[in-house]
Formats: C-alpha cells, structure tokens, sequence
C-alpha cells in the first residue's frame, strides 16, 4: 500500500500519508518555530518602545549617530534578498535546477552583502567607543551618556542577533545549493527550499522593523 | 489541495511596492513631524511586514490551519506589548505615595 508512495516519491518520510500531507506539516512547523521567534524579537523590541518613551531626547540624538544611508543601503539588500529567494523557490516548485541554484547563490551573496556592511558599520562604533559592556562608553553628543548607552546597549542586542540569524540562514542557504547541485528537489518534493525560504522572509521583515526604529528615529536631526 | 505556484510577476510587483514605501519611509524620517514620525514609520513597516507574509511566505495561498499559526503569533505580541504598555503609560495617573 504505503510502499507505492514511497516509490515514487523519495523525498516522503514514512510517517506521512502523502507527498501533500508531508508539505503541509513542513510549513506548519516553520511557522510554529517562527511564533517563537516573533515572541524572541518581540521581548527586545518591547524594552526598546519602553526605554524609548522614557528617554525620548537621548534615543534620537543617539540615532542620529548611526549612519542611515547604510541602514537604508541595508535594507535594499536585503528586500533584493527576499525576491530572489522568493524566486528562487519559484524555480524549485517548476523543477529549474539551474535557476533555483543560480537564485539560491545571488540570495547568499546578497545576504553576505549585509554582514560586510553590518561589519563596517560595528567596526565604526568600536572605533568611537559606542559599544555598551566591551568598552568604556564615551559619549559627547546631546543626551544622557547613561541613556545614549541604552540606545546602543538595544542597537547591539537587536542588530546582532539579527546578524546571527543571517549567519545561520546563509549556513541554511549553503547547504540548500549542495542538495540542490545533487539533484535533491523536484516539482514534487522541495520543502527544503520552501521553509528555509519562510525563515530568510522572516528574518527579513525583523530588519523592516529595525531599520526604522534605530536609523531613522533621529534622521531628521542628522542634517 | 495541490501546491500554489505564486507566478514571479506578483513577486515582481511586491518587490516594487516593498521599495517605494522603503523609500517612502525614508523621506518622512528626514522630517521633524514629531509624534507623526514614529505612527508613519510604523504604519509602513507594518504594510511592508504584511506583504511579505502573505506573499513572498505564501500565506495569502496557505491552508487554514497556517493561517491560525500566524494570527496567534502576532496576538500574543499584541497582547505582550498592550498589557506591558497599558501598566507603563498609567503608573502616574494615580497619586500613591513612592
């Protein structure tokens, strides 16, 4: 019975009824994985809309300092990121080998595009020792030293465990090019594409949040 | 219920749409509109985060049950942040001494 589906459809486990049964609960569980995930974001941007509504005057003059045409740069990358990822799952549910590697590789590079600026950008407060528990904090700008440190306390809590999430989803994304190079996805088996790409959105629309809150809350005061 | 293919021209149209409110958002920022800053900044991330779920993560085309699974994700950080809000924005409307 169960052993026909099994032959003609090797990417199905054999607790599932069906290739369709099996696809279904593969996305559902990327979705109860990425409820916990907006619970985890959730707490840290919670402490930011507190400390911000407290210290309102020392937040944007601390915002002010970061540079937001590289937040804005940022963002286009990884807005770009999610269409080819989007496409590139396109090409995995038609069955283009090619293209699905060929998108699959432009998402990586585009992702590691972020971590480069992201880099630059960490490098750049290190230098002007604006990191909260690693340096001294130095502060001469408008503001409350102690309350300018919260700003970044939240700017490195938030941002770098975005990055690490990027980390981890251009790991992901890595191994998705191996299987795919394999011949491992067809029209009918590609989960692995679909989810990873549920989880690279995801970690997409946490930077749509971040980008305003810490770039743009004092871009008015930058010029 | 066989796979929704999404065709990549609605790919293509919310890639643009998530662009210009980027854009859009960043040309507000560059003015002091006071409280109106942040509610316009949020009201568009909001937007951008919509489209993105319902399209590039296929909500729009999921079953029911998916559907269930986000809402309760999004409602309970409503929850987290209203109740947390609702204690922080009245802890001064009540003269109790300190």
């Amino acid at each position: 019975m169960a052993d026909t589906h099994i032959a003609t459809h090797t990417g199905l486990a054999h607790h599932f009824d069906d290739i369709e049964q099996q696809r279904e609960a593969g996305t559902l569980g990327m979705w109860a994985f990425l409820v916990t995930e907006v619970m985890f974001f959730g707490g840290l941007f919670l402490a930011y809309i507190l400390y911000r509504g407290k210290y309102s005057e020392s937040f944007e003059a601390a915002s002010a300092h970061l540079n937001w045409k590289l937040g804005f740069f940022n963002t286009i990358v990884l807005i770009c990121s999610s269409l080819t990822m989007a496409l590139g799952v396109y090409y995995s549910q038609v069955g283009n080998r090619k293209k699905l590697i060929a998108f699959l590789a432009l998402t990586e590079l585009l992702g590691l595009t972020f971590l480069a600026v992201k880099a630059y950008e960490y490098h750049d407060k290190w230098t002007h020792n604006l990191v909260p528990g690693l340096q001294q904090f130095k502060w001469e700008g408008h503001g409350n030293p102690a309350n300018v440190e919260m700003f970044y306390w939240l700017y490195f809590a938030m941002t770098g465990v975005h990055a690490l999430h990027m980390i981890i989803g251009i790991g992901i994304i890595g191994v998705l090019i191996l299987m795919a190079r394999r011949g491992r996805f067809t029209p009918e088996y590609h989960s692995p594409v679909e989810i990873s790409g549920l989880y690279w959105h995801f970690v997409d629309i946490v930077w749509i949040f971040l980008f305003p809150l810490l770039y743009l809350l004092g871009a008015h005061l930058s010029h | 219920m066989a796979e929704h293919i999404v065709p990549k021209r609605i790919y293509f149209a919310i890639f643009a749409a998530l662009m210009m409110l980027t854009g859009a958002t960043v040309i507000v920022a560059q003015y002091n509109l006071g409280r109106w800053n942040a509610i316009v900044a949020m009201t568009i991330a909001v937007l951008k985060a919509t489209l993105v779920v319902l399209y590039f993560m296929h909500v729009r085309y999921s079953s029911r049950l998916t559907w269930v699974f986000v809402c309760a994700g999004f409602f309970w950080l409503a929850i987290m942040i209203a109740l947390t809000l609702s204690d922080f924005m009245t802890r001064t409307w009540l003269p109790i001494a300190q």
